[in-house]
């Protein structure tokens, strides 16, 4: 049984309705995404900003109501309705550890809530486990006392993964865990989740933009356009053998040592406008191989064996 | 806490507001304990005597009483009053603004327009057709003013409310495990408290002076009782042959608004986070340059950045 | 509160010629932004002072220099970009109005010439439809069109010099690829100088020719950049490199260098990288380190990596 299900799920944000007209049609953040991860597996989920890649992370973890479609945590359907229940399957790791942290509050505190209010643990024992926990991803206890302000963007990140840690959860949402993060503490937080995920026998969704980051500690990856999934595959394939001309543009936009630079894409161009979506393929605009066809009819994502999906009628051959 | 009063004490007016309406407050708190003659007792015989007469430091009303008495007990009953309608002002005032700002959507959306439409009317007019409803009295008078100030709270409240609302350590919050009974006591309130207390500081010398005003126009505390408002009202009429009667409370007033106001002005100053980081003071158009040592020799680059400290 | 005095920067030196692209890499707090700003007399000032060396433009010291000359260099023969284009052009005026008003601050022209030339550089910066763009506001455009126009601006006066601090750090990868390729150009077509800040390998190997690697507000390591990519001198650039994960390699493990970097308001005696080095030897704990220069790479390290 996966560890996490998604069924068609889609989100619409509605629009502001003008006077004397109706309301005009939604903007599509997500459409109909549907997915599964296996227990015990790193997800990956790439996209450029305005993909979709957090409303879909808001929607899994019950801070934000789908439109339509199915969320399946462990065999069961995602229930907001007891907060208590739910925080025990799921957990979110913001992307600013700092804002994520109440400025007035102390780190025991913070981290004090989840066990007490999900576990309903007695204070003495919250202590210690508080204690393990914070052992668990290297850092002292002194700085229980201390305030969210008082630590560097590092240390808070590890607050914030410790924090979730204390909801021992099935599975752990990372949404751009490191990307405020310098290199050299970038690669310490990365290979802590990567320790603590053996530990603990997690399941992590690692949304990121940065696509060296998301290869390295992915099984597999999903990359996201226009808020819909245009190619799924493993990590070490995916971007070494991309099918779907985007994940190439993806690919060959990012830098690397030795690798003369060119431009991928000389147009000027832009994403497609979420007001008025394009009725085609979304990345037609931008894509070298479209034709009329991709203008007119939303490509499905099929299978293409060996575990990779795409969705595009002109798949680049494997 | 150190940290603030010192913050406090450097602002000179500030000190002296604070130095002023210790001094009021505790002149007031002392009065049940001195000597003084009861403030409602007449005699005819000394109506109108003059400040510095024997027995009478501030001299008589036009009903004989004291006029020392009666201002002491009068600064007493007006300073609750105030206080308390702040108080009364800020707790009603301050929930309706987190709920809004924390619930947004359509509970937002009633609340405040609800609010605007107490803000439509004149402040004044609003708390004289409250009394007017009620009755008067000082406690009608309290609650008329502590109503129209209700909406100054919402809407500052509410502010930042919204702003903290969309905070990630609210959602933070809501996936360990909290109803948003408790997310808005435990998580939001801590945030709002110094909002609401820099309101209140700011706020509550006009709803002293708001009491005064309704009890002068003879709606708030109804005689024989004293408070700062109605002595002015009565010496109102022998306003010209005998000023001290309404000079003295209307001294007290200003010494207790303006002091009220200087320590709240300075209250606000020591806790807005920007001052206290010194972020206000603008930067000067060109780097300031204290250079020690020998400059290096010209090199042949076109831009050469040359040992360079900062 | 209180007067704490510390070096962002200390004895910083880097060059440019005509038509090449420097690049300074390091991480947060390293010093590398207040560096580029101190060139036009740009840090914050209080609390910002410079306390020593200079800043040669043309062989003419900048630092200390009036106000006035200050003022007609900046924009004018040195322009700088910067990593957030919303925070750089003001949201209330239209694009056009604020290259029209770049280029009169320093050619007393025409309105009509400096719009056509507004639109011409908006054009060589790749807008697509420059004509009608120029009369958008900031907030209409894209993260990376609003780069774009702040790069258009930089060049509105055909500087010597561009310094971009972060340009391309808030960008998606695809639309970083994009501008690299039009500074790279530019580069190529007018013989600009480039100082290219960043926090980056990947885009420092494929736009800059040198690179100067810092840290905790000294310079540590300087040399051609295939040079010192390939065979790191300094034990920080190589641990550093190692750091950054690389497109294509698959899922690994990663380096990672222990500790932090210090604090600037307590630098520790001697190399600031001593702490957190492997190679360390008490000596590195002692006075200061020279950058001993060898042909044209340059090391500040008493134990450098042995070339390979």
């Amino acid at each position: 049984m996966p560890a996490l299900n998604v069924d068609h799920l889609s989100k619409t944000v509605a629009q502001k309705k003008p006077l004397l007209r109706s309301a005009p049609p939604g903007v599509r953040a997500v459409q109909l995404m549907s997915f599964a991860v296996e227990k015990g597996e790193t997800l990956g989920i790439v996209g450029e900003s305005g993909c979709g890649k957090s409303t879909l992370a808001r929607m899994l973890v019950g801070l934000l109501e789908p439109s339509a479609g199915h969320i399946e945590i462990a065999g069961r359907a995602l229930n907001t309705a007891d907060p208590a229940a739910f925080g025990r399957l799921i957990q979110y790791v913001f992307q600013d550890p700092i804002s994520s942290l109440n400025p007035r509050k102390t780190i025991r505190q913070i981290m004090g809530a989840p066990l007490r209010h999900l576990y309903r643990m007695p204070a003495a024992e919250r202590q210690t486990r508080i204690a393990e926990i914070f052992a668990s991803v290297n850092l002292r206890d002194d700085f229980l006392d201390r305030y969210p302000h008082e630590f560097s963007g590092g240390q808070a990140h590890r607050i914030g993964i410790a924090r979730a840690l204390a909801a021992s959860p099935e599975i752990i949402v990372l949404d751009e865990p490191v990307s405020a993060l310098d290199v050299s503490v970038q690669a310490q937080v990365l290979n802590q989740l990567a320790d603590l995920k053996r530990q603990f026998g997690l399941t992590y969704l690692f949304i990121t933009h940065d696509l060296a980051v998301v290869e390295a500690v992915s099984d597999r990856i999903m990359v996201l356009y226009f808020g819909s999934v245009v190619e799924m595959g493993r990590a070490e394939q995916i971007f070494a053998r991309p099918r779907h001309p985007y994940t190439r543009l993806l690919a060959e936009s990012a830098p690397v040592v030795g690798r003369a630079l060119k431009a991928p894409e000389q147009k000027g161009s832009e994403l497609p406008d979420p007001l008025n979506p394009p009725p085609g393929c979304a990345f037609a605009g931008r894509c070298p191989l479209a034709t009329d066809l991709c203008r007119r009819e939303i490509p499905e994502l099929r299978s293409m064996g060996d575990d990779q999906l795409a969705a595009c009628h002109h798949l680049i051959p494997g | 806490m150190r940290v603030f009063a010192a913050l406090l004490f450097r602002n000179r007016l500030a000190a002296f507001g604070a130095v002023v309406l210790g001094l009021i407050l505790i002149l007031v708190l002392l009065t049940p304990l001195l000597p003084l003659p009861d403030p409602d007792q007449t005699s005819t015989g000394d109506r109108f005597l003059r400040p510095l007469s024997p027995g009478h430091l501030l001299g008589t009303d036009h009903l004989g009483r004291d006029l020392l008495a009666r201002l002491l007990h009068g600064t007493r009953l007006s300073l609750a009053v105030g206080a308390a309608a702040a108080l009364i002002a800020a707790t009603i005032g301050s929930s309706i603004g987190i709920v809004a700002g924390y619930f947004g959507g359509r509970i937002d959306n009633v609340i405040m327009r609800f609010v605007d439409m107490l803000m439509a009317f004149p402040y004044i007019l609003l708390a004289l057709a409250i009394v007017a409803a009620l009755g008067p009295g000082l406690m009608n008078a309290l609650i008329a003013v502590a109503a129209v100030n209700v909406p100054f709270f919402a809407r500052n409240i509410r502010g930042i409310a919204v702003g903290l609302a969309g905070r990630e350590f609210i959602d933070a919050a809501r996936l360990s495990g909290m109803g948003h009974g408790r997310i808005i006591l435990t998580e939001l309130l801590p945030n709002v408290l110094p909002v609401i207390v820099i309101a209140m500081s700011t706020t509550v010398g006009w709803m002293i002076l708001e009491t005064a005003g309704l009890s002068f126009l003879g709606l708030g505390s109804q005689p024989p009782q004293a408070d700062l408002g109605s002595m002015l009202g009565e010496g109102r009429s022998a306003l010209i042959s005998h000023p001290h009667t309404s000079v003295v409370p209307g001294v007290m007033i200003f010494l207790i608004v303006m002091s009220v106001n200087l320590l709240g002005d300075g209250v606000r100053d020591a806790l807005d986070p920007r001052l206290r980081s010194g972020a206000l003071s603008r930067p000067q158009a060109m780097t300031r340059v204290a250079r020690t040592g020998a400059v290096p020799a010209a090199t042949e680059d076109l831009l050469a950045i040359q040992e360079l400290e900062t | 509160m209180g007067t704490r005095v510390y070096r962002a920067v200390g004895g910083v030196s880097l060059s440019v010629r005509p038509g090449e692209c420097l690049g300074v890499i390091g991480e947060s707090g390293s010093g590398k932004s207040v560096t580029a700003l101190s060139v036009m007399g740009l840090v914050a000032s209080p609390p910002g002072v410079i306390t020593g060396g200079a800043v040669r433009f043309e062989g003419e010291d900048l630092i200390g220099a009036p106000y006035e000359t200050l003022r007609r260099r900046r924009g004018d023969r040195v322009a700088y970009i910067f990593q957030d284009p919303l925070a750089t052009l003001h949201p209330l005026y239209r694009i056009g109005d604020q290259l029209a008003e770049a280029i009169r601050a320093h050619h007393s022209i025409s309105a009509g010439e400096a719009r056509e030339r507004a639109i011409r550089l908006l054009n060589d910066v790749r807008i697509p439809n420059a004509g009608a763009r120029i009369d958008d506001y900031p907030h209409k455009l894209s993260g990376g069109m609003r780069q774009r126009v702040s790069i258009a601006m930089a060049l509105a006066n055909e500087p010597d010099v561009i310094i971009a601090d972060e340009p391309t750090t808030a960008l998606d990868v695809t639309v970083q690829a994009q501008i690299l390729a039009l500074l790279d150009d530019l580069r190529r077509d007018r013989g600009l100088a480039i100082i290219f800040i960043t926090h980056d390998f990947g885009v420092v190997a494929q736009l800059c020719d040198r690179i100067a690697v810092m840290y905790a507000g000294r310079i540590v390591e300087e040399g051609p950049t295939a040079a010192v990519l390939e065979a790191p001198a300094h034990p920080y650039t190589r641990r550093l490199i190692d750091c950054v994960p690389e497109l294509g390699q698959g899922k690994r493990r990663l380096e990672a260098i222990p500790g932090l970097p210090p604090m600037v308001d307590a630098l520790p005696e001697g190399c600031a990288f001593a702490p957190r080095c492997t190679k360390a030897v008490p000596d590195c704990a002692r006075g200061d380190i020279a950058l001993e220069r060898t042909g044209t790479r340059a090391v500040r390290c008493l134990m450098p990596e042995e070339s390979a």
